[in-house]
């Protein structure tokens, strides 16, 4: 097969082209210049597309043996990712910008781009398994090592995208064991930093730089009755289930810990509450979409609503306009904005963007 | 096979100049040592910048020898305006080479220079008229002209001649970017009317590594390096001996050669150009006509493919292993949209399927016929 394999620079694309290459492709190497102000040397173990990072990526690809080249996605990227990211906190949603990237730039705009130039797939360095039985139905499936397992931002991609995608580290059983490989075969970057948080948000501060972009809108911190017990300095800047920096100048009066409850950006209010009312128990969206064949009506699952969260047992329907999920037991602390996986075993069977949610209470 | 038809960004060394390189560098002696391998390394120095002179039709002691193009054209235009007291503007055409846009900059945002920006014509030729205007507006504050020669990208070719005219009018010293020029088309000093003009080795077949800035007698440049004072306290640095022999070689092959290399290489242009424009539909030539004599230079074919991207096909025809380019500078591997399309009055949309073609001295026919054989996939992606 003609495979693009997309290197960040980082050690786990290195080792996934190279894989793709040991099992007889032809590989050719592509680094995405993703930030419209590329900075040139790389800062810790944050961002992704510095200019050394690009330098990495091109040695690696030097070591391989594949042609290698640069491609500018970067306008795509701030309008397909970043400005999503901030349009959703605007709008009082909690965005995964990583899932969305996968969605709209790795396997939509730059799968396009590799199609229309005789390419079959698009390799990357994510973990997870993509299988495929005996009438060539493909399915995506958890890695196997569970700490690393990025199936859940390749939740978004659809059947056909499926079909054209590469996860060389899928089954590798630990991240040691790639770090190893590419100590072994020579790579720079063997010893390079895994890269955390959100790439274009180089100093980790969420909300410093939601707060640069959105300016300045104080406003009130309510309590579940409607009293002020504190202000904010602007609602979009907040996340359901946030604890941290709500600095409320009124304690509860039973002195437990209170949490961001909800964030209503047309009144520019924050609501907070105890812990146990962020329990969710019902979660519904409208923009859904499956890995493979579109699933039964109704069928039991197990949802996970973060990268790193637990998989909860579940009840899920599909109707003509909505998918409405159930969880055996509540979900603490879920956004509108968020993306909700559905898991059959380690199969991924789709995702739902949650656009409301139902606490436990409220149900009853 | 791979197929190399990129030779505007560097073409490969002339088997003589790389001789020539390798016996030099083998022997000792700083041309600035007093002792007989000193004096011995000195006039292997002296011997290729009269040859090199010769070449460019210049008296030797005019050539100040530079690491490139791109120290050239920094120390002529930086050199000219530090020296310039109290002129302070900048005279630049439009879809000049970066190094001259950079320096420029520079100039502007932290020596109080101005820039005064020229229009080119839709072939980024800089009309003589144009320039005798700005200058005549400018008044006495015009501290530089710079120009291309011949454009890098586009292969359009100034009337260099009219513009010397022009700057000496109005006695203003004129640089001389020639370095896509020289080697290509006749590049004479004496005759030009430049104060100071620019070279590279590697263009004509020569090292990477070393470049000419030719300062006439009577241009104020003030140096940017600062040490033994060597290359008449222009460019200080012990002069690269071997490299400038090799230049030298290079320099005076590539002129020897030129008329009947510039009939064979516009044949092959020719060729290539015929079987583009028939297997891309809607294929544009950009910059001057190739079929008027003396309007561009010899080895450069340009064009631009409606809906295409250049980075795509540059991409497939890599893949077919012929090397081009897009034509445009890149910044850390990503393509920009040239500025000299857009200069030219390029639309974004089609400057963005942009494609660069260049031939030199060791181009073949067969290299042309691996391009023709490449066009139909192009095609098919750009129906795609």
């Amino acid at each position: 097969m003609k495979v693009l394999a997309a290197m960040s620079g980082g050690v786990d694309s290195a080792v996934a082209a190279a894989r793709a290459v040991d099992a007889g492709h032809d590989v050719t190497g592509v680094h995405l210049a993703l930030s419209r102000s590329r900075g040139t040397l790389r800062t810790g173990s944050r961002g992704c597309c510095t200019i050394e990072d690009a330098m990495d990526a091109r040695r690696t690809a030097d070591m391989i043996g594949i042609p290698f080249y640069v491609w500018d996605f970067s306008d795509r990227f701030a309008e397909a990712v970043v400005d999503d990211f901030v349009a959703e906190y605007t709008a009082g949603r909690t965005p995964n910008p990583c899932l969305r990237c996968n969605e709209r730039i790795k396997f939509a705009a730059l799968l396009d781009k590799a199609l229309a130039l005789g390419f079959d797939a698009v390799c990357t360095g994510h973990y997870a398994v993509v299988t495929t039985d005996a009438e060539g139905r493909r399915e995506l499936h958890r890695a196997s090592d569970e700490a690393k397992d990025q199936s859940y931002v390749l939740g978004v991609l659809t059947a056909e995208q499926l079909a054209h995608a590469m996860f060389p580290l899928g089954a590798t059983p630990s991240k040691a064991i790639v770090r190893a490989e590419a100590e072994r075969r020579g790579f720079r970057v063997a010893a390079k930093p895994d890269s955390h948080d959100i790439c274009f948000i180089p100093d980790g501060d969420t909300r410093g730089w939601l707060a640069d972009r959105l300016g300045s809108a104080p406003g009130p911190v309510v309590d579940t009755t409607g009293v002020e017990v504190g202000r904010h300095e602007g609602a979009a800047a907040y996340t359901v289930g946030q604890r941290r920096g709500l600095s409320l100048s009124r304690p509860a009066p039973d002195g437990r810990p209170r949490f961001v409850l909800e964030v209503k950006p047309a009144s520019n209010t924050v609501v907070v509450g105890p812990r146990e009312a962020l329990a969710i128990g019902e979660l519904r969206g409208s923009r859904w979409s499956w890995t493979g064949e579109r699933p039964p009506t109704e069928f039991r699952c197990a949802v996970q609503v973060r990268a790193h969260a637990d998989p909860v047992p579940a009840l899920a329907r599909v109707s003509a306009d909505a998918v409405v999920v159930r969880p055996d037991e509540p979900i603490m602390g879920l956004a509108p904005g968020q993306s909700a996986v559905l898991y059959a075993g380690t199969r991924v069977l789709g995702q739902v963007t949650v656009d409301r949610t139902v606490s436990v209470p409220a149900l009853a | 096979m791979a197929v190399y038809l990129d030779h505007a960004a560097g073409t490969p060394m002339r088997p003589a100049a790389a001789a020539a390189l390798a016996e030099a560098a083998a022997r000792a002696g700083n041309p600035s040592s007093v002792h007989r391998h000193g004096q011995a390394a000195r006039a292997v120095l002296e011997e290729a910048r009269e040859r090199l002179a010769a070449a460019l039709d210049c008296d030797p002691l005019e050539v100040v020898l530079t690491s490139g193009g791109t120290e050239s054209v920094n120390l002529a235009i930086t050199g000219a305006y530090r020296a310039a007291r109290g002129r302070t503007d900048l005279v630049v055409p439009g879809g000049e080479h970066a190094a001259t846009v950079e320096a420029v900059d520079a100039l502007v945002a932290s020596e109080g220079a101005r820039l005064v920006p020229l229009p080119v014509d839709a072939d980024a030729r800089l009309d003589p008229a144009v320039l005798a205007a700005a200058l005549a507006d400018a008044r006495g504050s015009a501290a530089l002209v710079t120009a291309l020669w011949a454009n890098n990208e586009v292969g359009t070719i100034n009337p260099v001649r009219e513009l010397g005219d022009v700057a000496a009018e109005a006695g203003v010293p004129l640089h001389l970017d020639a370095v896509a020029a020289f080697g290509a088309i006749p590049v004479s000093f004496r005759t030009s009317g430049a104060a100071l003009l620019s070279v590279s080795a590697h263009k004509v077949g020569g090292p990477v590594g070393i470049g000419a800035l030719v300062v006439g007698r009577g241009a104020a440049v003030a140096p940017l390096l600062h040490g033994g004072g060597q290359e008449r306290g222009l460019r200080s640095g012990t002069p690269p001996t071997a490299l400038a022999v090799a230049f030298a070689v290079a320099a005076e092959e590539a002129v020897a050669t030129l008329a009947e290399e510039a009939r064979r290489e516009a044949r092959l242009r020719d060729r290539a150009l015929a079987g583009m424009t028939a297997a891309l539909p809607g294929a544009i030539v950009r910059g001057a006509d190739p079929g008027r004599p003396g309007a561009r230079l010899p080895n450069n074919l340009h064009v631009t493919v409606p809906g295409a991207d250049g980075e795509d096909l540059l991409l497939l025809l890599d893949a077919a292993g012929v090397s081009v380019s897009t034509g445009s500078a890149c910044l850390a591997g990503v393509a920009r949209i040239s500025p000299v399309l857009l200069a030219m009055g390029v639309p974004v949309e089609e400057a963005r399927g942009a494609l660069r073609i260049t031939f030199g001295h060791s181009s073949a026919e067969a290299d042309v016929d691996a391009l023709l054989a490449a066009l139909p996939r192009l095609a098919a992606a750009v129906r795609s």
